[in-house]
């Protein structure tokens, strides 16, 4: 094996790769050949580093140098000054946004100084497409003392031990969940690795499976064996074809190495994976209609009981947990139950990776204990609010999470928590949302996901949830009745109550959590016909100054709808009747004398 | 193809060792430091080819748990090359004009045993 003095490592994350990094890659092989130190640096392309906002990335070892925003054009610079001389490019380090210093070590980022990156310590690290540098990295070490040194009884207790819970979003007791399914009867049952995160804004799952693919193997491996499974499925949707193009590198090496197949390490534990693209419908994430999707079935849930462990796919006992909760198990298996519980609250153990977006200034993946606040993810990791506008809201949990406001700044991130406060912990999509956005809006827009991608099959969800999104596009139109409020509400509980799986049983959580925090807003937009925060469209009322406007007629000319009308060289009038607010007038004036409410 | 199975815990772990190598350059443990002075004047005065040396040196020995950093010019051309070695807790010590056949003394004496190579000392700086 060479010995390479510098490790060249780039992000091939979908965020970074979109942003030019394969083209990065290869330049930094081009002159490195040029100069003669291919030999000496390794160049190797990772999973995400978590801060997709400064992509294309690119870290050198040994020294832990983080650049940011690296174009093609740069890699002949960092070649001959860094590599070759010794020299760091400044010009290319992050610049950190709170104290406009530029931070030259990776491991002094702030974005990084709050994080307790477990899940995600290798992404980033590893190239993701080598097995043998996860093994260098203890990958496979906790399956061999799993079959090897423990019975399937133990490794179970170990899991309840740990206080894992499900990282999609229920937060289900992990062991407990595995317990149920390794009790029931039958000498054919499957674990399921469910990829197919849906929730807008989302991408955790995906960068561990881009990251770290062999984590999740892994895991399910550990999995199969505690509950006596000797097949697995991973649902991944086919709009991540990066992350099955890498499950399916790991998948091969895994077999090749014997670590997949008939005998793992020569034990009588066998085990067998697949991959089942799915086509993208949100509801294919609930469990029951995952497992119909991938026996081929159009996609519904079905009621529960029975529950997947006891009848699953192909109707055997069946155990499904998400792509980061399976990739807690190895560590948990290796490091002990003990040294995970040690991290986060009483309830809510160890960490959780949050896809951070909105309007922060760092935007990406970030993995907190359980416990930290929203302030400290928000202000410190985030590096707060971009332009320095005002907070108003985060929306947590996704489509099915529910908004959290100031007063909730200092609320401690775990599973009781955010459910008393009327959110969810979900599978991890923080938006955060400034003044400028308005809330009336922001519902809509979750709502109009849920509805969209309700399948149809109970009359709650179907129904009920086009019903909400009607009175709401009413509200944002100008046409709200005082009344609609009281039916918002009360539709909102109704399907909540009745719907027959999560997707509709958390569908209204953003509008019933958007009604408790900021019914002025609703109100607002019914009783003035404003929005307050001048994000709806058809509310604005775009008004000249007469004492600014200096009658240049370069408005009038500019309207399409020609709306505007007055002199020249006398203030001119907007006639809101005809007014399409298409904001042309307000690009137009050179004196800043029209605004927008 | 060679035979790729693991087919043991025992095999899984020798695996390990070897591949431990391949991110050892990235971890961040407290590891000796080779430092080489490439400026132009270094490069001028035959840098790279130290550096050659020492690659191959830590080759030789199956020292993969050395980092080799490279440097700027610090202002004392006339004794380059300059190549610096820290030992983890230990102050940073300066050689000049090195030669190939230095760095495998410098190596084996100091890196390997802690014994600094006197007569091509330069310095130390705390």
């Amino acid at each position: 094996m060479a010995l390479y003095r510098a490790h060249v490592l780039i992000c091939h994350g979908t965020g970074c790769a979109s942003g030019g990094s394969p083209k990065v890659l290869e330049t930094f092989r081009e002159e490195l050949q040029k100069k003669n130190l291919d030999k000496e640096v390794l160049v190797i392309a990772t999973g995400c580093h978590g801060m997709c906002e400064f992509g294309p990335i690119v870290v050198v070892y040994p020294e832990g140098t983080f650049y940011s925003q690296v174009k093609p054009e740069d890699v002949a610079e960092i070649v001959e000054e860094h590599l070759y001389k010794g020299r760091i490019v400044n010009r290319l380090l992050y610049k950190e946004p709170i104290s406009a210093q530029k931070v030259c070590h990776y491991k002094e980022i702030p974005f990084y100084g709050k994080q307790h990156r477990i899940v995600l310590s290798n992404c980033g690290y590893i190239n993701p497409d080598n097995i043998d540098e996860y093994i260098s990295r203890d990958g496979y070490q906790a399956l061999g003392k799993c079959i090897t040194e423990m019975s399937p009884a133990a490794v179970i207790e170990e899991m309840k031990k740990s206080g894992l819970r499900g990282r999609g979003g229920g937060g289900f007791s992990t062991g407990l969940k595995w317990s149920f399914c390794a009790a029931s009867p039958g000498n054919k049952k499957y674990v399921i690795c469910n990829a197919d995160e849906g929730d807008p804004g989302a991408f955790m799952d995906r960068s561990i499976l881009e990251g770290d693919p062999h984590a999740v193997l892994e895991g399910m491996m550990i999995g199969a064996y505690a509950m006596g499974a000797d097949e697995g499925y991973i649902y991944c949707r086919a709009e991540y074809p990066l992350a099955i193009k890498r499950l399916q590198t790991a998948i091969h090496q895994a077999t090749e190495y014997g670590l997949l197949g008939a005998n793992v390490l020569g034990t009588d534990f066998s085990f067998d994976l697949h991959i089942k693209e799915g086509a993208g419908a949100f509801v294919c994430g609930e469990e029951t209609a995952l497992m119909a999707s991938i026996e081929g079935q159009r996609g519904m849930p079905r009621p529960r009981p029975p529950f997947p462990a006891v009848k699953g796919l192909w109707g055997k006992p069946t155990n499904i947990n998400n792509v980061e909760t399976w990739a807690n198990v190895p560590r948990i298996m290796l490091q002990g139950a003990e040294c995970f519980a040690a991290m986060g609250t009483e309830k809510s153990k160890g960490t959780k990776v949050f896809a951070l977006t909105g309007k922060v200034k760092n935007t990406g993946l970030v993995e907190v204990p359980m416990g930290i606040t929203i302030r400290e993810i928000v202000y410190e990791i985030g590096g707060g609010i971009i332009g320095d506008k005002k907070f108003k809201a985060v929306q947590i949990g996704g489509p099915s999470g529910g908004c959290l406001v100031e007063e909730h700044l200092d609320l401690p991130v775990d599973y009781e928590s955010l459910t008393a406060a009327g959110a969810i912990m979900g599978s991890g999509g923080l938006v955060v949302l400034d003044e400028s956005n308005c809330m009336v809006d922001a519902a809509k827009f979750f709502l109009e996901f849920t509805q969209r991608e309700s399948c149809g099959k109970c009359v709650p969800c179907r129904e009920g949830t086009k019903k909400m999104l009607d009175i709401l596009t009413r509200i944002t139109e100008g046409n709200g009745k005082p009344e609609d409020l009281d039916t918002l509400q009360y539709l909102g509980e109704q399907i909540k109550a009745t719907s027959l799986c999560a997707l509709g049983g958390t569908a209204p959580n953003p509008v019933l959590t958007t009604l408790k925090y900021f019914r002025h807003e609703y109100e607002a937009h019914i009783n003035e016909k404003r929005c307050p925060a001048g994000a709806c469209q058809s509310l604005l009322r775009y008004t000249i100054d007469p004492e600014k406007c200096i009658g240049c007629t370069k408005c009038a000319r500019n309207c399409p709808v020609s709306c505007i009308s007055g002199k020249v060289k006398e203030p001119h009038v907007i006639d809101q009747e005809k007014c399409i607010k298409c904001g042309a007038c307000m690009a137009n004036c050179p004196v800043g004398a029209i605004s927008k409410k | 193809m060679t035979e790729k199975k693991i087919r043991s815990l025992d095999d899984l772990r020798k695996l390990k060792e070897k591949t431990g190598d391949l991110t050892s350059a990235r971890s961040e443990d407290d590891k000796v430091k080779i430092i080489l002075g490439m400026g132009t004047c270094g490069i001028a005065a035959g840098a790279r080819e130290i550096m050659n040396a020492v690659l191959k040196e830590l080759e030789t020995r199956k020292l993969h748990n050395v980092a080799v950093e490279t440097t700027g010019c610090i202002g004392m051309c006339q004794n380059e090359p300059l190549l610096d070695v820290i030992r983890p807790g230990e102050p940073r010590i300066t050689y000049c004009l090195v030669t190939p056949a230095d760095v495998t003394r410098i190596i084996s004496e100091h890196v390997v045993n802690g014994r600094i190579v006197q007569d091509k000392l330069f310095g130390r700086a705390d």
